[in-house]
């Protein structure tokens, strides 16, 4: 299976919002109720129900202005936080095509994902006692098309090929705009990735991580403290065996004749 | 649209002006964001606001709303002052070199007035021409004659200079500047930029003159009817040039013949009323053909009757007055229009003044209303609405449509082509497709004056109206779009010989070249005669292939004229036929095989044989137009509703608008009328109540008047809410946060609407004549029906009427803004 990269080329978003729309239409999820919160960005954020957002960033520049819309959704790490701190297996698994897909059918609602993503991407359900996130459209990928956003996308903005030809576009764009690939990180590699415009630092835009990474909590958690409790668990449990060839069963008490009165 | 979306791509400047096309027409975006990436095309954009366009445009100035004149006669003085024009394009291909009677007086000498003016009409006598004996313009094609058309460009723009362009305008000149520089810096032949514009261009009291403006701007850089040029109306709805093509409006007929006159009550006077004449034997003068045109149309409606004859089948309107939009509401108030079909239509929530409207819709005896949804209009007497329904006596019929990918039939896009759409699922329930409903309507009529007689029945009951096909269910008569495509192309209604060759009775007409004068072909649109042959309904293309590569696909569906993709493009190329630009050339001539290649050229011949604009009657670009009625140069003139004096001269507006608040004055009318139609104008005390300048916009989550995406959930999630954004400046000094409630009022609406503010930097004030003005602007998109309602933003604007065409004012107004105290 060939691994894939969505490319968001923000030198060419205007922020129609066809994305947007166009997740909520094939991952077939309802419209919320929103309110009005001062800006174009609504909803105001991610949810269970949104798995696409465009967000809108007005930063002074001087006697000018730049008004950033930023398509955010997950951004499908190669190591992915979320797979790494899920105790329920199948419930998030990082695919070969590098698309991070949940089933909801595994997942327990444990909420260990939420804290752990770089991204704040998964978001969870009270409702459903589950989390839910964008797939990168696996359903369609693995069918020879393109995630829905990529297709609804006017602009050129958004585009998804193999992860090469992808890695080498988004060298040779950035280069042309003289803008930066965010997060081309050698230390933690996406399989989204954003041409930055060189007018733009990462650190203005709302819910950007400049640094991504594995949060150490959860590699110690996962590396060296749940090995450990694994050997804990083991010696309870060879513990008691022995306890039993030693010992024998555990035999009931007789019962002790309490009963009195005469 | 002169060129094509696609040709975007080939332009090496485009600017956006009165347009949010990033919003507004997001597909565009593909070819501004591939001319930027293939050939490094520099795009810029000129709002009164910060818009998604502007965040994403190379360079970005801003003027205030109502003053497009002044900033772009300050380009067309830029260009002419710096020898910043296609020299050989001006003087072969536009009229710069025609010598005008020297009794035209302009603006420069009559302070801001053209010479004929009579009260509120010109006289035009003196916008004309020095003739010679052939009835051919004289022309000085050095350019240097006082009296030529250049040197008279020149002296009226030289007063629009960059200090006093930026005071009208409230810009910054040293960002004019760069737009200036970069802008005029396609005059070099290979070179083309493109304007792209809507409804912020032409919804004005200058609408008209505003296009003029570009035109000048584009005739004199020489990039009309090159790749990447053109000026480009971007049109709001997918089949608005299908609309105007088929004369979905009063003062034309199919093809932009013109509706007749009652002063014309022969058919002979209204041909040669309608045909001009030109002894020019290189001016194609392609309206000559006008009489073969009309004939043609008239016996595709009447096959039976003679072109004299059915001409008297024809209404006639009374010269001199206006039946657009404005009118209508006017007259429906006044109790003179008592039935009214809206179909597809809103307005109660899209008219100007739309709480007048909806007064004035309580007057109907009957109101039919066709659209997908209940719209505002078909709702105007419910409670929602803010009146009694008891109160109300008009019979509302709604009827229920099939949407477009419901019914078969063709659209016309933007850049002309001609696109044939199929069937892809019934419509729900009662609903039924326009076709049919219009059909319907045609035989119950014709079968009432059947039974019942009625005064004047012949053109009725002889109208020819045989669309319904072999083998459908003949009681519904369901007409077959397939046939009235056919009917629209033209067939020969006899056997006829031309130039030898004989065409049978039946056959469809192959071009419009081919129509004919004495009633032996009809054809119900002369444009679109060619469109389909005896063995090919050509909207149906689907060919994509481009062998040129420069994006015409000749066989993909099918563009008018005779398919031609960019028009005017005999302009391309110099006098010997070559391109201008060599890499990217729309025709190019093959001295060898002694025809032309590439696009289907503008008129025949060898190069040099024919004027390029062959529509117009010299055949040459008009940068000086006599056919306008508010003057032959675009001239800048303060919105009605304004803050300011016009720094140009002493004319405050111009002369020859339609005021509605004048001509109700002194009537005897009904007084919502006179509330619906007031004015705010410059002197009078209200202008210090309505301090702020206002103006009305789109976004991309919503359309036009919403009846189609306010029912949308995930539509109405984007945009839930009717809001007014403003500057920060602006929300300090009326102490209004973000988010707040506010109330907007007009002085046709002082209890005003409400809607949530949106304080943003990317409105900033304007600094105009030393004053501080400000701008707010608010979506027009809310009612009261639907998943999401909002306030109309209609209710406050105002009626007056361009002097061209009557297209209304909904850009720049004044109001007042308060912050609603709970």
């Amino acid at each position: 299976m060939t691994e894939y990269i969505k490319l968001i080329d923000l030198t060419k978003c205007t922020g129609c919002r066809a994305c947007q729309v166009a997740c909520k239409n094939w991952n077939d999820l309802p419209a919320e109720s929103t309110g009005f919160t001062g800006s174009l960005q609504n909803p105001a954020d991610l949810s269970y129900n949104t798995w696409c957002l465009i967000r809108f960033d007005e930063i002074q520049n001087g006697s000018g202005m730049n008004w950033v819309m930023r398509h955010d959704a997950c951004m499908h790490c190669e190591w992915p936080a979320c797979v790494k701190a899920c105790p329920s297996p199948g419930a998030l698994v990082r695919t070969d095509t590098g698309a991070v897909v949940h089933d909801p059918n595994f997942c327990i609602g444990c909420k260990a994902c939420t804290a752990a993503c770089p991204f704040d991407i998964p978001r969870y359900s009270a409702e459903q006692e589950k989390i839910a996130k964008c797939t990168l459209c696996y359903d369609r990928i693995t069918d020879g098309r393109k995630p829905a956003c990529v297709t609804a996308c006017p602009t050129g903005c958004l585009t998804f090929g193999p992860k090469a030809e992808m890695l080498a576009k988004a060298d040779a764009r950035a280069a042309e705009v003289q803008g930066v690939v965010y997060p081309r990180n050698p230390k933690y590699q996406t399989n989204v990735l954003y041409i930055m415009p060189k007018a733009i630092d990462v650190a203005q835009l709302q819910h950007t991580n400049p640094n991504p990474k594995m949060p150490t909590t959860i590699l110690w958690w996962k590396n060296l403290f749940k090995p450990f409790t694994l050997i804990g668990m083991g010696a309870v449990a060879g513990a008691a065996m022995l306890h039993y060839m030693v010992r024998g069963p555990h035999e009931p008490h007789e019962p002790e004749n309490k009963e009195g009165g005469e | 649209m002169t060129n094509h979306w696609n040709d975007i791509q080939h332009a090496d400047v485009i600017m956006i002006l009165g347009s949010n096309a990033a919003e507004n027409h997001p597909i565009s975006f593909k070819y501004v964001n591939l001319a930027r990436e293939k050939r490094g095309a520099k795009l810029i954009n000129v709002d009164p606001r910060f818009t998604r366009t502007s965040a994403t445009a190379d360079k970005y100035a801003r003027l205030r709303s109502g003053t497009d004149i002044a900033f772009v006669g300050g380009m067309i003085n830029y260009a002419l002052q710096n020898g910043r024009i296609q020299k050989d394009y001006v003087v072969n291909y536009t009229n710069a070199a025609f010598l005008v009677n020297p009794d035209f007086k302009g603006p420069v000498d009559l302070d801001g007035v053209y010479s004929g003016l009579s009260g509120d009409k010109y006289d035009k006598a003196t916008w004309s021409y020095q003739l010679d004996e052939n009835g051919v313009p004289e022309k000085d094609t050095t350019l240097q004659d006082p009296n030529c058309v250049f040197q008279l460009l020149k002296k009226h723009y030289a007063r629009y200079d960059m200090e006093t362009v930026c005071k009208i305008t409230g810009g910054d000149s040293k960002e004019y500047e760069d737009i200036y520089d970069l802008y005029t810096s396609t005059c070099r032949p290979e070179k083309s930029a493109t304007i792209m514009y809507a409804m912020g261009t032409t919804q004005h009291t200058y609408g008209s003159q505003n296009v003029r403006a570009f035109s000048v701007l584009q005739l004199l850089l020489g990039n009309i009817g090159v790749a990447g040029g053109g000026i480009n109306a971007l049109r709001g709805e997918s089949n608005v040039k299908g609309s105007t093509d088929h004369a979905a409006l009063f003062h034309i007929l199919p093809g932009y013949l013109q509706a007749p006159k009652a002063s014309q009550q022969t058919y002979q006077k209204y041909v040669d009323d309608s045909t001009p004449k030109n002894s020019d034997p290189k001016s194609v003068n392609w309206w000559g053909n006008y009489p073969k045109y009309a004939a043609s149309l008239l016996k595709a409606w009447w096959r039976d009757a003679d072109p004299e004859k059915s001409y008297d089948y024809i209404g006639k309107y009374d010269d001199g007055v206006n039946y657009s939009t404005i009118p209508i509401i006017e007259q429906m108030a006044s109790g003179k229009i008592n039935g009214l079909f809206c179909w597809g239509q809103n307005p109660a929530v899209g008219c100007p003044s739309s709480r007048l409207v909806r007064r004035a819709l309580a007057k109907l005896d009957w109101l039919v209303a066709i659209d997908l949804w209940e719209t505002e209009t078909a709702a105007f007497w419910q409670p929602e609405a803010g009146v009694d329904p008891a109160a109300i006596k008009t019979e509302v019929f709604l009827l229920p449509a099939a949407a477009s990918m419901e019914k078969e039939g063709s659209i016309s896009n933007s850049g002309r082509w001609a696109q044939w759409r199929w069937k892809a699922t019934e419509p729900p329930g009662d609903a039924r497709d326009d076709l049919y409903i219009m059909s319907e309507l045609v035989h119950r009529v014709k079968h009432l004056y059947e039974k019942e007689g009625g005064a004047f029945s012949e053109p009725i009951l002889k109208l020819s109206w045989d669309y319904a096909k072999a083998g459908m269910d003949s009681s519904s008569h369901h007409p077959d779009p397939r046939e009235v495509a056919k009917e629209i192309n033209g067939f020969f209604l006899k056997d006829v010989e031309i130039k030898g060759t004989v065409y049978k009775a039946g056959q469809m007409v192959p071009s419009f070249a081919l129509l004919q004068a004495d009633g032996s072909t009809c054809s119900g649109n002369w444009l679109y005669c060619n469109s389909v042959t005896d063995t090919e309904n050509r909207l149906m293309r689907r060919d994509n292939s481009d062998p040129t590569g420069l994006g015409f696909y000749h066989n993909w569906a099918w563009c008018w004229p005779v398919n031609r993709r960019i028009i005017y493009n005999r302009a391309s190329v110099d006098l010997s036929g070559k391109p201008w630009a060599k890499d990217k050339p729309v025709i190019w001539w093959d001295g060898l095989k002694k025809t032309w290649l590439g696009d289907v050229p503008d008129g025949g011949g060898a190069p040099g044989a024919v004027h390029p604009f062959i529509m117009v009657n010299h055949g040459y670009g008009q940068l000086f137009s006599p056919g306008m009625t508010d003057g032959p140069f675009p001239e800048h003139y303060e919105p009605l509703e304004s803050q300011v004096p016009n720094l140009l001269s002493k004319q405050q507006e111009s002369p020859v608008i339609t005021r509605y608040d004048k001509a109700v004055q002194g009537k005897v009318c009904d007084p919502m009328l006179v509330e619906g139609a007031a004015a705010c104008v410059f002197g009078s005390p209200d202008k210090d109540r309505f301090p702020i300048y206002c103006t009305t916009y789109r976004v991309t989550e919503h359309w036009q008047a919403g009846q189609m995406t306010r029912w949308l959930p995930w539509l109405g999630e984007l945009v839930p809410h009717m809001f007014v954004e403003m500057s920060e400046e602006l929300a300090k000094e009326k102490q209004i946060r973000n988010g707040e409630v506010v109330r907007i009022t007009s002085i046709r609406n002082q209890e005003g609407i409400l809607a949530h503010a949106m304080v943003t930097s990317r409105f900033r004030p304007f600094t105009v004549n030393d004053q501080t003005l400000h701008q707010v602007g608010m979506l027009w998109h809310f009612g009261y029906k639907g998943r999401v309602t909002g306030a109309i933003a209609n209710d406050l604007t105002p009626l007056v009427g361009d002097a061209n065409t009557m297209i209304p004012e909904y850009k720049a107004f004044l109001v007042n803004i308060e912050k609603v105290r709970r």
